[in-house]
């Protein structure tokens, strides 16, 4: 008993001490068991609701110290249960202790080592936390800390295409989203953004900025909700304004931004144009500290990624692309000697610094050719990918490769700057055993460098991309899949009879095949453009056919015959007439009474462009110096081809229409 | 202190409700700006375009009606007012209406007299960015890769940052970062067109502007602000009081206000850093500056601070320009010498600087030599040390001695004009020559075709008579004008002054390259009118003070050794941007620190309210946002214990705050003063 009257005293002494030494909170915490019992001791106290409120009040005060300490410290924590007890503890009446707890909680909450789903398991706790918004200033900053770190993962978005801003949500992550969105998170608090307090203000921001990422729910009602008679937007536009705290820009910029996204608010909208994006770009100035530029390069990445005209207006604003370059200046050469502390955090932060300008670069220069002249023009560009291309720092490979990616759009770069700088040697180089993530945006790169008019084009033939791409169509990663055979479409577009025998060894006819069942219709789409491709000039079509003619014919004839989109079979029907332009492969259609039915079929489509690649063949077919024309065009009108030709010399389409009759001079002559 | 409201500004007409926008506009842009002291820019000048400029909508659209043929028919039009430095921010967009044949269109800044068949940015103290290839152009032919190509539908915004002294452009509302720096004061808001068809539109505040920038202007009061908020002070006690009365001090000392520096330092028990006699020194330098004497300024300085003109021979030409046009008017001692017209002559006082012998950069010699000079002013005892071309004459022709330490009046009778008595009458006054004017007495011999006695001997030709000590009656003592007072010899003599001009201009042109301004300045001088000359116009005589200030200011610098690295908070404290702070909060807190400065005799607070406002600025401001409260008051206030709040401050060493206080002193001392301090004497035109 004497102890329990005496504990009050200790413990405020205890919480003083723990806040203030780091060694004693870390000895509490000691693998000697006796003394981690302190800390279950005190959540045993904090428990009994027989212990006074001074004494519980201490208690979470206490723990909230020690949540404080090193990560270790959070996990013992954790493994004591304290998120449940110090959620128990909420549904006292006493305001101190509720806060206490609060404090507590938004802690261990914020600590990385904490998994956000402790916060939803119990299904009440949510919507007592929005009640308790109303109760004090404390409540609201500390829930609304809460709320904001509850609400996203700690790992990258795994598709590859979007440059994610920060760590991401993934499949559970939209669910949080909507778990707050369900209980009223927008109302509860959208009033608070109007707070005197600094701190419930910018937390309630943070909240938003995380409740509104690539949610479009969220953000459409985010746009109509008014805080004391202002509409929400125009609040956030008013937090960007020049004198206000940084922190704040940044996050009211952030929101805004991924309102935008969300298509909540228009690119055009002139709080995007005029107020966001130079808001973004001034955060990119050396003048802020090198996590808000980091920061603020990545949400205008995100910002700008699909929206050409934004694209060019960041380009132009406070010469953005030079002030890029000063990114790549850390550690600095004077901060080394000068001053160690000031190295370590430029350490620190180079990696992060040189992966939000890749992907900014990368968002700069996706559409426009000048954008991408202007960014290779700046000093030391190609060398600096190169660079980071081979770097440890998977997120700055990542995000080089997507800068190379963006860039290798340009045709005039692909033959001058690529090449000068070999950008094909350090990308072939992250192809191998590289994460998907990259892969995919690496992949996509080589696509480009594999175009006919690439000079990378021989090189990276010679080192072994043909393997590596057949490879990729065996992925499971869809992007990788299509990514995979685009390449090897691109490659065997006018290649050499070596290499499109070479792509089709490397693929074999299983797996040929097994891309033209893919359920994705881009797989499809690349695997017969893949084909066309290969069954080019004459002896090519005539050797492949020789050897791959049987599978060939029964794959053409299975698309034809399936459920598929006009593209598709136009594609197929043209492989048909490539088909046709062989001279031992002719007899492979002429022979196959099926097909030529299915071509008669298509010549009346209702589809133009259809009956065009459909005329395509058959004008191959009659074509009249060629051997065997006159059996061919026999043939042919025997199964009633004459009568459509004639027809379609009628049509109102002129090229069908001129096509029809050059064929039917073909039985003229 | 006339309200700078929209009446002023067009002669009490009534206005049309566009203007009356305009002028609530500019008002709340630039609040600290005087309009009725310095207008803001409304429009473009009528006047100051080339011919191939045509104005029309109240002259602010601007088309081109030349050939366009090349360049040399660039036009270019200014507009009709300079930006005011009080602007702190100043900005104004122009709407391309039509790029015209080849849209080479250029906008900018340039200053006053900068060549107008030019596109702004290819001349010195041009600036301007170009359309056809989104050049910046900086003051050079060949422009710099800037921003995008504008054409027509753009708008194209320029912003002056005074505080820093930059400029960046926006187009169409979005900033295309800084295109210049160290921008020079006084520029003119300029276009410049070379093609048919081109027109463009320009707003100077009479609609809302395409960019934010009062959101910029925010940023800069915020980051100020904040500058002096976390601007670090010792917080033991007394050290803010210290600070402050630093600051006094060292503006009274820096001004000149002898006696009142003194009487502030002993009641608040404070040393002052500079001696009493140079701030007398420096005073009567400016005294003479602002009296017309620019000669005998000269000279002074060249006695008293040896070496300081000769490292600013761009000062010391801007100076014998002035010099130049007293003589025309025959203020200046040169001329006025012949005159004969002073009523209390005590001394002779006959030769230009660049006539007068010439000296190496010993100073210590100049001040021994001073022992011998009151002998020499008797034209005795150093002829004998006198050598026609020695290059390094006796060091006793110039001497050290004040005026009025040998007051003996001397007559110089054409006996008297041999080559040894040159030098003395050079002796009476304080002469030290530069280098500069070493090289332009070298250069005078030849074009003008005549040696340097004889020269001399024209000057010994006349009676010379002058005084040194300061006057009041003497320096008004003109009654009529005449170019040159009406006397013929001072006009050859003028004339002859103009020459040497000529030639030291020649001279600066080979050591530092081209100086439009020079060149400005001297076709003032040469093509004035007499009639101008007399009645001081005002601009003419605000431009007047500022060589005086940049005389002054030159001293100060001289004096106090090379500039300090000076705190940022203490640069806003001296530096112009007294309007991102609120006057009236600044002209209460000098009232609170009056106590302190209660010692000044009355006059002398009125004054400072005009001048300080600048450092009591941030002490108002610091106390404003820490403590609104009367221990805020106390702070303000000199005297009385200091609660101190931590981390907030406003100033710094004396040093630095003087330092400073010199190139602050250009924009206070060109604009007239409200009243003068009694130290002062009144200055002249008022």
């Amino acid at each position: 008993m004497a102890c329990v009257l005496e504990t009050p005293l200790r413990m405020s002494v205890l919480s003083e001490v723990t806040a203030s030494s780091r060694h004693y909170v870390d000895r509490l915490f000691d693998p000697d068991p006796q003394k981690v019992l302190q800390g279950v001791m005190l959540l045993y106290l904090l428990q009994q609701e027989t212990s006074s409120t001074e004494l519980r009040t201490e208690c979470a005060v206490v723990l909230g110290s020690l949540a404080m300490g090193t990560e270790n410290n959070v996990k013992s924590l954790l493994d004591c249960h304290i998120i449940p007890i110090l959620l128990q503890g909420l549904l006292s009446p006493e305001l101190k202790f509720i806060e206490a707890c609060l404090r507590c909680l938004r802690t261990i909450f914020t600590s990385p080592v904490t998994p956000e789903e402790l916060l939803y398991t119990d299904a009440a706790v949510i919507p007592h936390l929005m009640a308790l918004l109303s109760r004090s200033r404390y409540t609201q900053e500390y829930i609304c800390q809460i709320f904001s770190h509850c609400c996203k993962l700690r790992h990258w978005h795994s598709c590859g295409f979007k440059s994610s801003p920060q760590p991401l949500l993934c499949a559970n992550g939209p669910d949080h989203q909507t778990i707050l969105f369900n209980h009223g998170a927008v109302q509860n608090i959208a009033h608070l953004l109007s707070s005197t307090s600094y701190k419930v203000r910018m937390q309630a921001l943070k909240c938003f900025s995380v409740l509104a990422f690539e949610n479009p729910q969220v953000s459409m009602t985010l746009v109509n909700v008014l805080v004391d008679g202002e509409l929400l937007p125009q609040i956030f536009v008013k937090m960007l304004q020049r004198d206000k705290p940084i922190e704040m820009q940044l996050t009211s910029a952030k929101c805004l931004t991924y309102m935008c996204r969300a298509g909540a608010i228009r690119t055009d909208d002139n709080y995007i144009v005029l107020k966001t994006l130079p808001a973004l770009v001034r955060m990119c100035s050396k003048e802020r500290l090198l996590e808000e530029r980091v920061e603020g390069a990545e949400t205008l990445a995100y910002l700008i990624e699909t929206d050409v005209e934004l694209q060019r207006i960041a380009s132009i604003t406070d010469h953005l692309i030079s002030m890029l370059s000063d990114y790549f200046k850390y550690p600095s050469s004077v901060s080394a000697i000068t001053d160690i502390k000031r190295l370590d955090h430029d350490l620190k932060h180079a990696h992060e610094l040189r992966q939000a300008a890749f992907k900014l670069y990368a968002s700069l220069g996706a559409n426009d050719e000048d954008i991408r002249k202007k960014i290779i023009e700046t000093e030391n560009m190609m060398d600096r990918i190169v660079n980071g291309l081979s770097e440890s720092s998977i997120k700055v490979r990542l995000s080089a490769v997507r800068c190379l990616h963006s860039l290798s759009r340009s045709v005039q770069q692909l033959r001058t700057s690529f090449q000068d700088h070999a950008v094909w040697k350090p990308l072939m180089k992250v192809l191998q055993n590289a994460p998907d993530e990259v892969l995919v945006v690496a992949s996509s790169t080589l696509c480009n460098l594999l175009l006919e008019f690439s000079p990378s084009k021989e090189p990276i033939l010679e080192s072994g991309a043909i393997e590596l791409l057949c490879s990729l169509t065996q992925s499971e990663n869809l992007a990788l899949r299509v990514n995979g055979i685009w390449a090897l479409m691109n490659m065997a577009f006018q290649a050499e009879q070596k290499i499109k025998a070479d792509i089709l060894r490397g693929l074999s006819t299983e797996q040929l095949f097994q891309l033209l069942s893919d359920s994705d219709v881009n797989v499809l789409m690349k695997t017969l453009g893949l084909l066309r491709n290969l069954l080019s000039t004459r002896p090519h079509i005539d050797q492949i056919m020789s050897t791959h003619g049987k599978q060939i014919m029964q794959a053409v004839t299975l698309i034809l015959e399936g459920e598929h989109n006009i593209e598709v079979k136009e594609q197929t029907l043209c492989i048909l007439a490539n088909i046709a332009d062989g001279t031992t492969a002719k007899e492979l259609i002429m022979t196959n009474d099926d097909i030529l039915q299915k071509i008669k079929y298509y010549m009346s489509h209702s589809n133009a462009k259809l009956q065009l690649a459909a005329m395509f063949c058959i004008s191959n077919l009659i074509w009249n110096e060629e051997e065997g024309s006159q059996e061919r065009q026999d043939k042919l009108r025997d199964i009633g081809i004459v009568d459509i030709l004639h027809k379609l010399s009628q049509s109102s389409d002129p090229n069908l229409c001129d096509k029809a009759k050059t064929a039917l001079q073909q039985y003229l002559a | 202190m006339a309200d700078p409201g929209a009446g002023s500004w067009d002669g009490g007409l009534p206005c049309p409700p566009e203007e009356q926008e305009l002028s609530q506009r500019l008002r709340r842009l630039y609040p600290a700006v005087n309009q009725a002291e310095t207008p803001l820019p409304r429009s473009w000048s009528p006047k100051d375009k080339y011919n191939y400029i045509g104005l029309s909508q109240g002259n602010l659209r601007v088309h081109y009606k030349g050939h366009g043929k090349n360049h040399k028919d660039a036009a270019s039009v200014r507009a009709t007012h300079p930006i005011p430095a009080a602007c702190g921010i100043y900005y104004f967009e122009v709407k391309i209406v039509s790029k015209g044949r080849d849209g080479y269109m250029g906008i900018g800044l340039s200053a006053q007299g900068v060549n107008m068949n030019r596109l702004p940015g290819w001349d010195k103290h041009s600036y301007g960015y170009h359309g056809d290839d989104g050049h910046s152009f900086c003051s050079s032919g060949t422009g710099q890769p800037y921003g995008p190509t504008f054409t027509t539908g753009d708008v194209i915004g320029c912003c002056v940052n005074l505080i820093n002294n930059t400029c960046f452009y926006t187009k169409n509302g979005h900033s295309l970062g800084i295109a210049f720096t160290d921008l020079p004061s006084n520029l003119y808001p300029t276009v410049g067109l070379q093609t048919p068809g081109e027109i463009v539109d320009a707003n100077f505040g009479q609609q809302p502007f395409v960019f934010d920038i009062e959101d910029y202007m925010r940023e800069w009061r915020a980051k100020i602000q904040s500058t002096i908020k976390r601007f670090p002070v010792g917080d033991r006690l007394g050290e803010w009081q210290t600070m402050l009365q630093n600051m006094v001090s060292s503006y009274l000392v820096h001004h000149g206000y002898c006696s009142t520096a003194t009487a502030f330092a002993r009641v608040t028990d404070t040393t002052i850093q500079e001696e009493q006699i140079s701030i007398k020194n420096r005073q009567r330098i400016q005294k003479l500056v602002l009296a017309g004497r620019v000669g005998e300024a000269i000279e002074a300085t060249q006695q008293l601070y040896p070496g300081l003109l000769e490292h600013n021979p761009n000062l010391l030409f801007t100076l014998k320009c002035r010099q130049f046009v007293e003589m025309v008017n025959g203020t200046d001692s040169e001329v006025r010498c012949f005159s004969a017209r002073s009523p209390k002559s005590q001394d002779s006082y006959p030769a230009s600087p660049s006539l007068s012998p010439r000296h190496g950069s010993t100073n210590s010699h100049i001040h021994s030599a001073g022992v011998d000079s009151p002998s020499c002013s008797n034209g005795v005892t150093s002829t004998k040390s006198k050598q026609s071309h020695s290059k390094y004459p006796a060091l006793t022709s110039s001497s050290s001695s004040s005026s009025s330490s040998s007051p003996s009046s001397v007559n110089y009778s054409e006996s008297n004009s041999t080559d040894s008595t040159k030098s003395q009458q050079h002796s009476s006054t304080s002469n030290q020559e530069t280098s500069d004017s070493e090289m332009e007495m070298e250069a005078e011999h030849y074009p003008n075709g005549v040696l340097e006695n004889s020269t001399r001997i024209m000057n010994g030709t006349y009676k010379q008579e002058e005084i040194l000590q300061t006057d009041e009656s003497s320096m008004d003592s003109c009654p009529q004008r005449q170019l040159c007072g009406g006397n013929h010899a001072a006009t050859e003599r003028m004339i002859q002054f103009g020459r040497e001009l000529q030639t030291l201009s020649e001279q600066l042109c080979r050591e530092y390259g081209k100086n439009t301004m020079h060149k400005k300045m001297l076709q003032v001088g040469l093509c004035l009118q007499p009639e101008l000359a007399h009645s001081r116009s005002r601009s003419e005589l605000r431009a007047w003070r500022g060589v005086g200030a940049a005389l002054v200011s030159a001293v100060v610098l001289g004096i106090m050794g090379h500039l300090q690295p000076a705190h940022k908070a203490v640069l806003f404290c001296v530096s112009p941007p007294p309007h991102l702070v609120p006057q009236p909060a600044a002209r209460a807190a000098l009232r609170l620190a009056a106590p302190g400065a209660a010692c000044l005799a009355e006059g002398h607070t009125l004054v400072a309210c005009e001048y300080l406002p600048v450092f009591c600025a941030a002490v108002c401001l610091t106390a404003c946002v820490s403590s609104p409260s009367p221990g805020c008051l106390q702070l303000v206030g000199l005297l009385g214990p200091l609660e101190l709040p931590r981390g907030a401050a406003a100033g710094s060493s004396s040093e630095g705050a003087c330092v400073r206080c010199s190139q602050q002193c250009y924009i206070g001392v060109s604009e007239p003063a409200k009243a003068a301090p009694a130290d002062a004497g009144p200055g002249p035109g008022l």
